[in-house]
C-alpha cells in the first residue's frame, strides 16, 4: 500500500535509532536560539516540560493555559504512577522489555520506533523529576521504591502516594514558572485556543480567545506544539476533567493536520460506577488498587445478598479464573470487558446492578489495615466521599469508564503533525500506544514528549528559518481566521433554541458511549453514524447561549467545544466502523476468537487510520501508515 | 442508601464583575438525590437558569476529583464547607438536609479579586512559586535518581506538605487573608528535601516577601489548617518561618556548613 505519510523514522537498528537521529539533526547554536519564538498550547505534563525546556534552551516561549494557572492542567489527576526501564528491583526489566509490554500493550499497533525512543528515556524522566524534588515513595534506606502495574510482570513503576501526577505536574509547572519568572516564558493564563493559523502550508501561529473579555487575539511563531490532551470527553462521562476537549486538536485538523486512530480509546476498568442520570463526570480509582484489590461478582446472576454473606465459593474471581498469569493486573482493555460481560451477564453489584467488586478483605488480613491505609488511604477517603461507603469494610464498587485517548493528530517521529511546523505532544498525539495504553505509560509519554523529544527534534525544522522571515499577526490570514472564530461565536449566541450545551453533550455522549463504547458492531456504529448528524443539525437549530460573546461566558465556551465534539464522534464512528478488527480498546463483537477475546486482523490493519478533513465530517478521507516492525512479531496477545 | 433532600434554599452570590457591586439571589432546589454532589446541584440549577434564559452562575471547577484545586466556595461561610479534609467538588449531598438553607459565596480576599459571581482570580499564588517555589534543574544532567537518597521519614513529610492543590481557601479562611499555609506547604516540601538545600534560604527569603507583597499576615489562628482540603499542618509555617529568619542572617558562602 502507498502512502503519503512519512514517518521519518530514522535509520539503523531499532535500538539505534534514536542515537542516529540525534547524532544527525540539525541544531540551533545557542546564540541563535532567541531569535525564534515557539508556541506551546497546554500546560500539562507535556505542555509545561515542553515550554519550560524550550525556554532554558533559549528560545522565546509563549505559553497558553485555559485554565487559570498552568498547575490545574488535568495530568494532575493521574494517580498511580509512572513506568521507567529503571530495573531498580532486579526483576528482570530493561529498554527492550518496557519496548516489549508496551508495543503488546497497545496490540500491536503503534510505531515500533517511537515505543523504543519512549522507553529509552523513561530513565531520565525518573533522574530529572528526582532533581526536581518530586517526592516519590522511598524505602527505608532511602532508594526509591516501586510497583507493579497492569500488563506488566515487572515492578517498573515509581509513585508518590496516590498522587503520582499531581507531584509529576506540580514538578513540571514548577520548571516553568521558573521560566516564567525569569521571563523566558511569557504565559496567557485563562485563554482557549480556538483556531490553528496555517499560511503557505506551514504552521503560522494561533487565535486564541480570553476568556475573562471574550476577545480573540492572534499570535505567530516559527512553530506550534499543541499538548491539549485528549477527548475522552467526547462520551460527556469520563474520568477527564469537566473542561477537557478536543478543540485545539480538531481545529488543527481542519486546518489540515490528520487525526490517527480515533475510534482507539480507553475505556479503565476500575471507576466508581454511575449513581445518577444528572452525573457530570465518573470517578477514578487508580489502577494501582489492583495490586492488593481482588476482583470478584457473585457466581449466581441476581444475588442480593450483601457481599459478606456471600461465602467464597459462590463469588467468581473473574480475572484471577480467566488470566492467571496476570490475575488482576491483566491490561485494562482486558479488565474492562470482563466487567461488561459480568455485568450484563446480570451478575453487577449495588444498587443498579451496574458494577463488580473490588475486595480488599483478604490484603487487610494479610498485611493489616495500616499498611493498605498507606499504599491507598488517599484513595479510599475519596472512595468513601462519593459513595458514602467505606471500602475497609465493603468491598469497592467498580466500573469501566471512558479515561483516555490513543488515537490523536497524527505525527512522525519528530512529533511534527503533518502541517508543518504544528508539533502534538502527550495524549493529543496518537503515537506510543497503539491500540490500549498500559497503566503508568501515560505520566511517561508526556514527560518524554515534552522533556526528552521535541526540545531535539523541533531545532531540526528550526533550523531552516534562521534569518528568514515568517508571517507576523499582521498578515491578512491571521485576521481572516479570528473573524472566522467571531462569526462562529455570534452563531452560538444567536441560535436563540431551548437547549443548553450540556443537553447536547449528554446526548451526543450517550450515543457515542452506546455504539462506540466498550463494544462495537457494524450496525451499532451505522446507527450512531446516522444519529449523531441528526442531534448535530437539532444543536445548531435548537441550541440556547445565554449571556453574550463579549466578556466571560462559561456556556458560549462550552458551546464551542461540544461543537467539536459532534464533528469528532462522527469521525471516531466511521474510524471503528472501517477498522474491521478487533485489537486493544477496539473491540468488535464480529470479530472475536472462541474465548472472547479480541480478534486482529494483522493481514489487513496492520496500520495507522490517518484522516484527512475534506470539509464534510461525515466523509473525511482515509490514508494509512503501514506499520512495519523490524524488531517484534506479531504475536496473539495473550494473558493468560 | 439514597435520600431525596426537599426544598432547599440557596443564596447565591452573584456580581457581573470585579468593580461592580455584588449581591445575593435566592433559589429554590425543590428536590436532589444526597447522591449528587455539590456541584452537580448548581448544574442542575445552571441547566434551569439557561433553559429560563438567564446567565448560568460562573463558577470554578475542572477535575472534580478534589486534585486540580479549581473548584472554591465559601458555603455556609465555611471554604469547602462543612466536611472536613474534603474540597468543594467532593463535597454531596448527603452532608446536608432537606429544608436547609445554603449561602454560597465566592473566596472572600482582597488577594483574590472577584471576576464574576463566585469565580476569583488566584494568579497571585503563582507570582509566589515564581518567585523561588523550584529547585533549578535544568533539563538533561540529572544525576541516577538512586544517587540521592531520601530518608523514608523525610521524604514522606516533604510528601505531605507537598500535597498542596493550591485552591486558596487557606487565604479565604483567614481572617487576615494570608497564604502562610500555601507559600509553607511548597518552602517545607522543597526545603526538606537534599535536592533543595541549594536554594533553601534564597527560596524561603523570596517566596516569603513576594507572599507579603500581596497577601496578610499570619497571626496564628490556624483557620487555615482546619479549611484545608488536604489537611496540610501549620507545622510547616513554624518550618516557613525558621528558614525564613535564618536567610536574614545566614552567610550563602557557607551554606555547606549548616
Amino acid at each position: 500500500m502507498s502512502s503519503i505519510l512519512d514517518s521519518k523514522t530514522p535509520e539503523g537498528p531499532l535500538a539505534d535509532k534514536w542515537q542516529n537521529f540525534k547524532a544527525n539533526e540539525k541544531l540551533v547554536n545557542p546564540a541563535n536560539k532567541r531569535k525564534f519564538k515557539v508556541i506551546v498550547v497546554g500546560t500539562g505534563l507535556a505542555g509545561a516540560s515542553a515550554a519550560a525546556t524550550l525556554a532554558e534552551l533559549g528560545y522565546q516561549v509563549d505559553a497558553f493555559t485555559f485554565h487559570d494557572s498552568p498547575r490545574r492542567a488535568h495530568s494532575i489527576a493521574a494517580q498511580g504512577g509512572i513506568n521507567a526501564a529503571k530495573n531498580y528491583r532486579g526483576d528482570g526489566d530493561s529498554v527492550h522489555r518496557l519496548f516489549y509490554d508496551t508495543i503488546k500493550g497497545g496490540d500491536f499497533r503503534s510505531r515500533e520506533s517511537n515505543v523504543h525512543r519512549l522507553a529509552e528515556v523513561s530513565v531520565n524522566i525518573i533522574d530529572q523529576m528526582v532533581a526536581q524534588g518530586v517526592p516519590f515513595a522511598r524505602e527505608y534506606g532511602g532508594m526509591l521504591d516501586n510497583r507493579s502495574f497492569g500488563g506488566a510482570q515487572v515492578s517498573r513503576t515509581f509513585y508518590a502516594r496516590g498522587q503520582t501526577g499531581q507531584q509529576l505536574l506540580l514538578g513540571a509547572y514548577q520548571q516553568l514558572a521558573r521560566q516564567i519568572g525569569q521571563g523566558g516564558v511569557r504565559l496567557f493564563n485563562r485563554s482557549e485556543l480556538v483556531d490553528v493559523v496555517v499560511i503557505e502550508g506551514r504552521a503560522a501561529g494561533i487565535v486564541v480567545r480570553d476568556l475573562m473579555t471574550g476577545e480573540l487575539s492572534s499570535h505567530s511563531a516559527h512553530a506550534v506544539v499543541l499538548a491539549t490532551g485528549g477527548y475522552g470527553n467526547a462520551f460527556f462521562l469520563s474520568t477527564n476533567a469537566m473542561a477537557c476537549n478536543v478543540t485545539a486538536a480538531w481545529r488543527a485538523h481542519k486546518r489540515g493536520a490528520f487525526f490517527a486512530n480515533p475510534c482507539y480509546t480507553q475505556i479503565h476498568p476500575t471507576c466508581i460506577p454511575q449513581s445518577d442520570d444528572f452525573q457530570s463526570k465518573l470517578t477514578l480509582m487508580s489502577e494501582s488498587l489492583r495490586n492488593d484489590g481482588r476482583v470478584w461478582v457473585p457466581k449466581v446472576a441476581g444475588d442480593n445478598r450483601e457481599p459478606h454473606l456471600i461465602p467464597e465459593d459462590e463469588r467468581d474471581y473473574y480475572l484471577e479464573r480467566l488470566y492467571p498469569s496476570f490475575g488482576n493486573l491483566a491490561p485494562r482493555d482486558i479488565s474492562s470487558r470482563a466487567a461488561k460481560r459480568a455485568v450484563d451477564a446480570g451478575q453487577g453489584v449495588g444498587l443498579k446492578r451496574n458494577g463488580v467488586y473490588l475486595d480488599f478483605g483478604e490484603a487487610i488480613g494479610r498485611l493489616g489495615r495500616d499498611t493498605v491505609a498507606e499504599r491507598y488511604g488517599n484513595l479510599f477517603d475519596m472512595y468513601e466521599r462519593i459513595t458514602g461507603e467505606n471500602p475497609y469494610d465493603v468491598p469497592m464498587r467498580i466500573y469501566p469508564a471512558s479515561h483516555y485517548t490513543m488515537g490523536g493528530l497524527w505525527v512522525d517521529y519528530e512529533l511534527m503533525t503533518t502541517i508543518p511546523g504544528l508539533y502534538a505532544a502527550g495524549e493529543a498525539n496518537f503515537s506510543d500506544h497503539g491500540a490500549n495504553r498500559l497503566g503508568a505509560s501515560a505520566l511517561m509519554q508526556g514527560l518524554s514528549d515534552g522533556y526528552f523529544v521535541l526540545p531535539y527534534t523541533i531545532s531540526n525544522y528550526l533550523s531552516e528559518w534562521l534569518n528568514k522571515s515568517v508571517p507576523d499577526t499582521s498578515h491578512p490570514e491571521f485576521a481572516k481566521v479570528e473573524n472566522e472564530a467571531r462569526d462562529r461565536y455570534n452563531r452560538f449566541a444567536s441560535v436563540g433554541g431551548t437547549r443548553s450545551p450540556d443537553w447536547f453533550h449528554r446526548e451526543l455522549g450517550k450515543i457515542i458511549w452506546d455504539y462506540c463504547g466498550m463494544e462495537r458492531t457494524e450496525a451499532g456504529l451505522e446507527k450512531a453514524l446516522g444519529e449523531i448528524p441528526a442531534l448535530y443539525e437539532e444543536f445548531k437549530k435548537d441550541l440556547r447561549v445565554t449571556g453574550g460573546t463579549d466578556g466571560l461566558n462559561q456556556t458560549l465556551e462550552k458551546a464551542g467545544r461540544v461543537e467539536d465534539f459532534f464533528e469528532l464522534g462522527m469521525l471516531m464512528c466511521r474510524d471503528a466502523l472501517d477498522r474491521k478488527e478487533s485489537c486493544g480498546g477496539h473491540f468488535r463483537a464480529e470479530y472475536q476468537t472462541e474465548e472472547g477475546e479480541a480478534l486482529r486482523d494483522d493481514d489487513n490493519f496492520a496500520h495507522v487510520a490517518a484522516w484527512e478533513n475534506t470539509g464534510d465530517p461525515m466523509a473525511p478521507n482515509r490514508h494509512v501508515e503501514d506499520l512495519v516492525y523490524e524488531e517484534v512479531h506479531f504475536q496473539t496477545r495473550s494473558y493468560k | 442508601m439514597t435520600n431525596t433532600l426537599k426544598n432547599l434554599t440557596l443564596k447565591v452570590w452573584r456580581q457581573d464583575g470585579p468593580n461592580t457591586s455584588g449581591s445575593f439571589e435566592t433559589h429554590t432546589i425543590e428536590e436532589i438525590t444526597d447522591e449528587a454532589s455539590f456541584l452537580e446541584m448548581i448544574d442542575i440549577l445552571n441547566e434551569r437558569l439557561i433553559e429560563d434564559g438567564k446567565e448560568a452562575i460562573v463558577f470554578d471547577h475542572d477535575c472534580r476529583e478534589g486534585i486540580c484545586g479549581t473548584c472554591s466556595l465559601m458555603i455556609n461561610g465555611q471554604a469547602h464547607g462543612p466536611e472536613r479534609g474534603t474540597a468543594t467538588c467532593q463535597l454531596h449531598m448527603r452532608k446536608f438536609s432537606s429544608g436547609d438553607t445554603i449561602v454560597i459565596e465566592p473566596w472572600r480576599a482582597s488577594a483574590f479579586p472577584i471576576i464574576r459571581d463566585l469565580m476569583v482570580d488566584r494568579s497571585s499564588f503563582d507570582r509566589i512559586v515564581e518567585a523561588g517555589g523550584y529547585i533549578t534543574a535544568a533539563t538533561g544532567g540529572a544525576p541516577d535518581a538512586n544517587l540521592i537518597p531520601v530518608p523514608k521519614p523525610v521524604s514522606d513529610a516533604a510528601m505531605d506538605a507537598a500535597q498542596c492543590i493550591g485552591c486558596g481557601a487557606c487565604v479565604a479562611a483567614c481572617p487576615n487573608g494570608a497564604a502562610n499555609l500555601f507559600t509553607a506547604a511548597k518552602i517545607t516540601h522543597l526545603n526538606l528535601l537534599p535536592q533543595g538545600q541549594a536554594e533553601r534560604y534564597s527560596r524561603a527569603e523570596d517566596m516569603v516577601e513576594t507572599m507579603d507583597s500581596y497577601f496578610g499576615s499570619c497571626t496564628n489562628h490556624g483557620e487555615c489548617e482546619a479549611a484545608c482540603p488536604k489537611e496540610i499542618s501549620i507545622d510547616v509555617i513554624a518550618l516557613m518561618n525558621a528558614d525564613y529568619r535564618k536567610a536574614k542572617v545566614q552567610n550563602r558562602k557557607q551554606l555547606s556548613r549548616t
